[in-house]
This record gives structure tokens, C-alpha cells and sequence, in this order.
């Protein structure tokens, strides 16, 4: 302890009431633990005088309000030391004076207790729907967090973004059901149990919906008709943007969220599964003027929310506010707060929702160069994590193809997900697009290679795959808002029958199509991404936007793995046949040239003949062969894979490519055939005996491997 | 509820015995036994816990410490944890590190 001795700053110069303080540093903001105390920091531009306000865990009343003296603040930040508080049981928070004049763009009131917006965990709702109190003097309560994690070796895995297969999950969703088996269901430590599962289908990253702290009451509502609690169940809406959701945590309840969250990452990182975030920077759970005051409202209003000239909130989030991204303030707090979840998470990469917001001027206008973006992409320390962009908004901004990059940000490939579903569905010219779609999308991303598209067939947003096949028409009755949200375009085909049914010829389709499915997405170029539970098969019931859900609509139903073994056992070796065969992960895009000298061009297109590809607009028939001597843009060797796709309603006869001498056709996948005649094991493909023509199925998808 | 440690070395064996709640106003006292304790050399460090009825982060962190100052070699065990503290090693992660038995020697 003798270092500690020798610094004068160790050792309080103020009293007030007891509370023992001094001056403190301005960086880092938020609060820090320091020798014998705690350093707060925070910056307001307009407020005119800053006290600190301090509880004891989860009391009513502060044990002490400190204001700052004029002398500790700094520009516009203000900084105290105060000592002898415990880190353990200290809650905090802060009380801004101010105008209130919202034609100024001010909303200061004293009157309100404003969280952190530095603050690390969030206490106040320690547990998933832990009934609120509204008329607490402080309800989401700033905490101290221990920064002193053990990761032994653990770093982010670094991961080519090409090798990725990314697995879409909400946390409370995955393992909430009764069914899980897991201890501690629907929690971080629950995804822990599951690590085995994941391994087990190959996945290889997880990407976590919203994990920031929210409040799963924002808008709740009782359903008119059932009397349903509905929730903001998904999580949208970011009380504090460095702080774990406390709810998600099983030791939430003991305040170790932290900890917690990053065993799990460590646990996955052990097991070489990335952790991907998916981050809500466009808005925050504020609303508009009618909403609450919790943090940023309260602290410097006209900094952090897109404001009109008269004071109202602009609204291209659709959820009432919008976060001032390209404010300097802003803008470094959203830099702090990913380099934050980088290096003290080891968290692997991040999903921006609404991305384009982050690209709009302070007016709302889109900015031709984006200085978050552009901060964001030349960081050092997150320049081996993962960004990608979700590239619309709800303001009417879609971006998808001409986000700003700097060679940095993967997009949300919207146009993938729209064109395999048509063709999925037997729309009629649908050949030519699909062909871009499945080379990873050079039509949109010339320049940026083909990991700049993240595949993806469904998400989160729309229907699931079983009920893309199983619904024409969303069903949104349970959300209670008449069945007027969700989006109607769902380029869904039900296969006969809207819903649930017996008949067996609509079942067995479906089964096929959502095979068909997986294997279009797992044989593109580019980077797949597959919504949790799509692989045995789980269903929302047609309902395409269950944000508000906390019930079997969301939870995934782990009987379904084995009711549905058959999509499961598809999905798993489709998912191992991508990871075994580099020829689909490319990172630049193909030049349709045999720039190796292997006799094949590294892609070629086919039709029903082999060597002509038929784009007409009535065409279904598409197919495609890979030449292995430019895998990984001939780097790494591989087989020959013939690829098929007939969504055409009938059989049809495929005149397939000539092998060299020596090599044969050998069948990997069909997905005409019944479970499991469907699909051949790795190494164990069965050599055909026609090596010059293949009967398609109607709607089927056939892989061949000439080896 | 009072907080106490105890602590004794038997054999080239460290044992600390640990009552009450060990939370960041007591893990300190810990802390500092384990560091005095552990000058000694000890072959396995074990913390008689039966007694300890919560544990906090600062608490997880005494054991996070006792386990990097022993090394690899050298073996932690905690004797009788309540079920509270078991939860909580699981969910951070740290049951593995552990040995924990029923007595020791066991």
C-alpha cells in the first residue's frame, strides 16, 4: 500500500455532511473505482450547476446529494473523487439544473434523478419483469462494475469473416421453454449450457439480439382481447448502452451480470464460436417529448436527440426519438462505448440497427462521408471486430449496396433475402438476380468483395422459415394492434394450405422447401446467417413481428428438434458441408475466368444443357458449378461442386457438365428425396451412374461433388 | 450476521475457515489472509466455507486472487459450500476451478 501513501490525491480535501471528497480526474467519464474511492465524471453543455446524488442498493432515498463546487468542473465536465463508498452496494446518480425550454431545445428539471449515461450495470430491475414501481424517485439506478475479469487466455477470435456461419438469437428466447433441459433458463448462463447444441450444428458465431439494458415494460400494454401483458420483449430500446441487461443474467439477482456475460464469452470463444452484438444506436427508451426523462433528456437534451426547429423529436427510428449520431458528443460516446464492449467483452463484432441513421446529418439529411462511420471503421481498437451495417431505416433511408464502407462494414443483405424467397416461391423472372445473389451480390458490392453481404433468408424481423413456407399472409392478432404492424411483403408461399394442417403432400413440401432453403444459403457466396430455430423447424404461428411476446411465440420449442429430426439432420450437414468446402467462401468475387488453368472457369452457369443458362423470364432452372482450384480465390483446393435449383413444379431432365478424365459426379444432397436419403455424409457420397444427366425433382435442390 | 477467518496451516496444507457474508466490506479481511497465508508456501489452500452463507463479486474476486497466487499446481478446494455459493461459482464460471468436497482430507 505504500505507492498509494505517496499521492496526495488519495486522501479527500472536502466534507459535506459526513461524505468525505475531492477534486477528481475528467477521464475517464462515468464512474471509476480509485484508490480508496470512486471518480465520477460527466459533461453537460448547457446545465447550469451538477450535484451528485448517492443510494445505499435498491433504498428509496439517497444517503447524500453532493453538488459539484464551480472549481471541479472543467469545461463543461464535472469531476469529484469521493472516498469510502462500497463498490458492492453503491447506487448513483445525478440531478442537472438547467432551463426547461423545449422551443430551446432544453428539458433540464432538477426535480428528476438521471442515470449515468457512462454507467457500466444498470440496478432498480435486477430481475427479468420485476414489477415496476413508476413513481420511484429513481428507477434505473447507476452501479459500479469490477473491471478485473479473469480471461486467462481468452481474446477475440479474429475469425475471417468469410468462414462465419452466424446463428440469430434472442437470449431469454433460446432457452426459456420448458423443453431447454437447461438449469438457469432463458439467461446468459443458459446459452452457456447450450454451447454443445451449437457446436453440434456448426455454427461457429452467435449474434445476440439487443443485450444493452432495457426495460422489458417500455410501452407494455394488456391485450384488449386475452388480457396478454405485452412486452418490449425484444428489446429495441436502450436505457444505457454500457451496461449488460441485468434480467439476462441468472446471477443478476447478486449483481453479477458482468461476470456472468463474459464466462459465457469466454466459454464460446473456448469453443471457437464468435459473439456478435446486435446494438441499437438509432434511438433510446426516452421517446418523444411525452416519454420519461431517465438519462440523456435530462443531461444535454439538444446534444444527444435530432431535434426540430420547434423542439419535438425527429422520429426516422420509428420509435419516437433519434439519437444525435453525428454530434461530436455523441459520436464519441458510441466510440467509447464499442471500444468498451471490445476490450473488456472480447466481444467479436457488432450488428448496427437502422445503420443509415448513423450515417444522417443533425438535420436528419444523409451524409455523403459519415464521421461515425468513418470513426468507426479507422479504430484501432476495434479494427479486427466485425461491423455490419443494417442498411434502412425507418425515416426511408435503404442503403443496401451504397452504405458507406471504407472497406469496413458488411450490410444486412436485404435483396438476398427478397430474391431467394421469390425464387423460392416459383416466381417467374427471378433467374438472372438470383445469380448475383448467390455469387455474393457483385451487381451491388463491385468493388467491396463478397463478404460485404451477409446472407440471410430470415431474421428476427418476418416470419420464420417453416412459416414462410406454411403462411401467405402475416398473422399478427396476438401483438394486438389489429394486424396493422409487421410487413406485409413477405414473398411467403404456404404450399397449399394457410397454417398448420395433416395433409401430408403440404407437409412434405414444406419440409423440401425449407431444406431448399438452407441449401441455397449455405452454397452462396458471402456470409450466411440462419435465425435460431429455423433448423428444426419453428414456427410464430404466421405472426412476422413478435417483439412483444415474453411466451411460446418467441421461446424456442426444443421438441422440435426431434418431431422435426429430419430438417435438423439437413441443416446440420449443410451447414458442415459449407465449413468443409472453401470453394464457398470466397472473399473476392468470382471473375468468371480460369485465371488458375484448371480447364473450368472458377464459376459457371448451366440450364437444363449443360453450358446454357436459360435467363429467360419464364425461367425456374438455374444451376451453377464451382471449379475447386479457385477456392478461396485459389489459395486452397477443393472439389468440383455442381450445384442444381429447379423451383419449377415439375421433374426435369439436367444435361450436367463433362468431368475430366478420371473424376465422376457423386451426389451430396437432394432434397427430393425422403429423409435420409436426402443428403449423403461428407467422404461418404454416392457416385451416380448417369455422369452425363440428373433428374431434377420438382422444387429441389441437388448437389453434385466431382471428385 | 458476524463475519469471520480463521486460519491454520497443517501439513504444508493452508486452511482458512470462512463464517458469515463475504461481500466487499468483508472480502478485504479475506483477501488479506489468503495473501499472508499463501507467503507460507502451502501445497493446497482450503477454505472451510460451510459456514459462509452469501457471496458477492468482491467475494468471487478473493477466490479468483487465492487461485492465481497458488498456481497451477497447487489446489483450491472449498469444503461444504452452501448452495448459494455453488450457483454463483456456476454461473461465473469458476466451478471448475474449484474442488469442493465434503471434508478434508477427503
Amino acid at each position: 500500500m505504500a505507492e498509494f501513501d505517496t499521492r496526495i490525491d488519495f486522501y479527500p480535501t472536502h466534507e459535506f455532511k459526513g461524505i468525505k471528497y475531492r477534486r477528481g480526474h475528467v477521464l475517464p467519464f462515468g464512474a471509476t473505482m480509485v484508490p480508496n474511492g470512486v471518480n465520477f465524471s460527466i459533461y453537460s453543455s448547457a446545465a447550469t450547476s451538477c450535484t451528485l446524488v448517492l443510494f445505499e442498493k435498491n433504498a428509496e432515498q439517497p444517503f447524500a446529494e453532493i453538488p459539484f463546487p464551480k472549481e471541479f468542473m472543467i469545461g463543461n465536465v464535472y469531476s469529484m473523487i469521493v472516498f469510502d463508498l462500497d463498490y458492492e452496494t453503491l447506487e448513483y446518480g445525478y440531478r442537472m439544473d438547467g432551463p426547461f425550454k423545449p422551443k430551446t431545445w432544453h428539458r433540464f428539471d432538477k426535480s428528476k434523478i438521471l442515470s449515468d449515461p457512462y454507467a457500466k450495470a444498470i440496478g432498480g430491475r435486477d430481475t427479468w419483469l420485476a414489477p415496476p414501481n413508476w413513481d420511484k424517485l429513481y428507477p434505473f439506478r447507476s452501479r459500479l462494475v469490477f473491471e478485473d475479469f479473469d480471461w486467462e487466455e481468452d481474446k477475440p477470435l479474429e475469425t475471417p469473416i468469410e468462414d462465419l456461419i452466424i446463428y440469430e438469437m434472442h437470449v431469454r428466447s433460446f432457452t426459456m421453454h420448458s423443453t431447454s433441459g437447461v438449469k438457469f433458463k432463458g439467461t446468459f448462463t443458459g446459452i452457456k449450457e447450450k454451447i454443445p447444441y451449437l457446436l453440434d450444428l456448426g455454427i461457429n458465431c452467435i449474434e445476440l439480439m439487443p443485450i444493452y439494458e432495457f426495460d422489458e415494460y417500455e410501452h407494455s400494454k394488456k391485450d384488449p382481447e386475452t388480457g396478454e401483458l405485452l412486452l418490449n420483449y425484444w428489446g429495441y430500446s436502450t436505457l444505457n448502452f454500457f451496461a449488460p441487461k441485468s434480467g439476462y443474467a441468472a446471477s443478476g439477482k447478486f449483481g453479477m451480470q458482468v461476470d456472468e456475460l463474459k464466462t459465457l464469452i469466454k466459454e464460446l470463444h473456448k469453443n471457437r464460436i464468435e459473439v456478435i452484438l446486435d446494438v441499437v444506436f438509432n434511438h433510446t427508451a426516452e421517446g418523444d417529448h411525452r416519454g420519461p426523462t431517465i438519462s440523456f433528456k435530462g443531461i444535454d437534451n439538444k446534444t444527444y436527440y435530432m431535434l426540430t426547429p420547434e423542439g419535438y423529436y425527429y422520429n426516422f427510428s420509428g420509435t419516437g426519438n433519434t439519437l444525435n449520431c453525428n454530434h461530436p458528443i455523441v459520436r464519441n460516446m458510441v466510440l467509447d462505448c464499442l471500444r468498451y464492449w471490445a476490450s473488456e467483452y472480447h466481444i467479436d463484432g457488432f450488428r448496427f440497427d437502422l445503420a443509415t441513421i448513423l450515417g444522417r446529418s443533425q438535420e436528419g439529411s444523409p451524409l455523403s462521408n459519415p464521421p461515425l462511420l468513418e470513426s468507426l471503421a479507422y479504430d484501432p481498437v476495434l479494427a479486427k471486430c466485425k461491423l455490419i451495417a443494417e442498411a434502412w431505416d425507418a425515416g426511408g433511408l435503404y442503403q443496401v449496396g451504397s452504405f458507406p464502407c471504407y472497406g469496413r462494414w458488411a450490410e444486412w443483405n436485404g435483396k438476398y433475402r427478397d430474391t431467394v424467397r421469390k425464387f423460392l416461391k416459383g416466381d417467374e423472372g427471378i433467374v438472372g438476380d438470383l445469380s448475383q445473389r448467390i455469387q455474393g451480390s457483385p451487381d451491388i458490392y463491385r468493388s467491396r468483395g463478397a463478404t460485404a453481404g451477409i446472407n440471410f433468408i430470415t431474421c428476427h424481423d418476418g416470419f420464420t422459415l417453416y412459416d414462410m413456407v406454411a403462411y401467405n399472409q402475416k398473422h399478427n392478432e396476438a401483438n394486438g394492434e389489429n394486424n396493422l404492424d409487421g410487413n406485409n411483403d413477405n414473398y411467403s408461399w404456404n404450399c397449399g394450405w394457410e397454417g398448420e394442417t395433416n395433409d401430408d403432400y403440404v407437409n412434405t413440401l414444406r419440409h423440401k422447401q425449407i431444406k431448399n432453403a438452407l441449401a441455397i444459403l449455405m452454397v452462396s457466396q458471402g456470409v450466411p446467417m440462419i435465425l435460431m430455430g429455423d433448423e428444426m423447424g419453428r414456427t410464430k404461428y404466421g405472426n412476422n413481428n413478435t417483439y412483444c411476446h415474453d411466451n411460446e411465440l418467441n421461446w424456442l420449442n426444443w421438441e422440435l428438434k426431434e418431431m422435426n429430426a429430419d430438417l435438423f439432420n439437413f441443416a446440420k450437414h449443410i451447414i458442415n458441408f459449407r465449413r468443409n468446402h472453401p470453394i464457398f467462401r470466397n472473399k473476392d468475387h468470382f471473375s468468371n475466368t480460369d485465371y488458375m488453368n484448371t480447364g473450368f472457369s472458377d464459376i459457371s452457369f448451366h440450364g437444363t444443357k449443360s453450358w446454357q443458362a436459360d435467363w429467360s423470364s419464364s425461367s425456374r432452372v438455374f444451376s451453377f458449378m464451382l471449379d475447386g482450384g479457385h477456392a478461396k480465390n485459389g489459395n486452397s483446393c477443393d472439389d468440383i461442386i455442381y450445384v442444381a435449383l429447379n423451383m419449377y413444379w415439375e421433374s426435369i431432365f439436367i444435361e450436367i457438365p463433362r468431368l475430366p478424365e478420371g473424376k465422376y459426379w457423386h451426389v451430396s444432397v437432394n432434397t427430393d428425396m425422403p429423409s435420409p436419403f436426402d443428403f449423403h455424409s461428407l467422404s461418404d457420397e454416392s457416385r451416380i451412374e448417369d455422369q452425363l444427366h440428373f433428374i431434377a425433382g420438382p422444387r429441389s435442390v441437388i448437389i453434385l461433388i466431382g471428385k | 450476521m458476524s463475519f469471520s477467518v480463521k486460519s491454520e496451516v497443517i501439513d504444508n496444507t493452508a486452511i482458512i475457515a470462512v463464517e458469515g457474508s463475504l461481500d466487499s466490506s468483508t472480502a478485504p479481511k479475506l483477501h488479506d489472509e489468503v495473501q499472508r497465508i499463501i507467503l507460507q508456501n502451502p501445497k493446497d489452500l482450503v477454505l472451510n466455507v460451510e459456514k459462509l452463507n452469501f457471496m458477492a463479486s468482491a467475494g468471487l474476486r478473493v477466490i479468483i486472487f487465492a487461485k492465481q497466487k497458488l498456481g497451477s499446481a497447487a489446489k483450491l478446494f472449498l469444503v461444504k459450500p452452501q448452495d448459494q455459493v455453488v450457483e454463483t461459482l456456476r454461473m461465473t464460471g469458476l466451478l471448475f476451478s474449484v474442488t469442493i468436497v465434503d471434508q478434508y482430507p477427503e
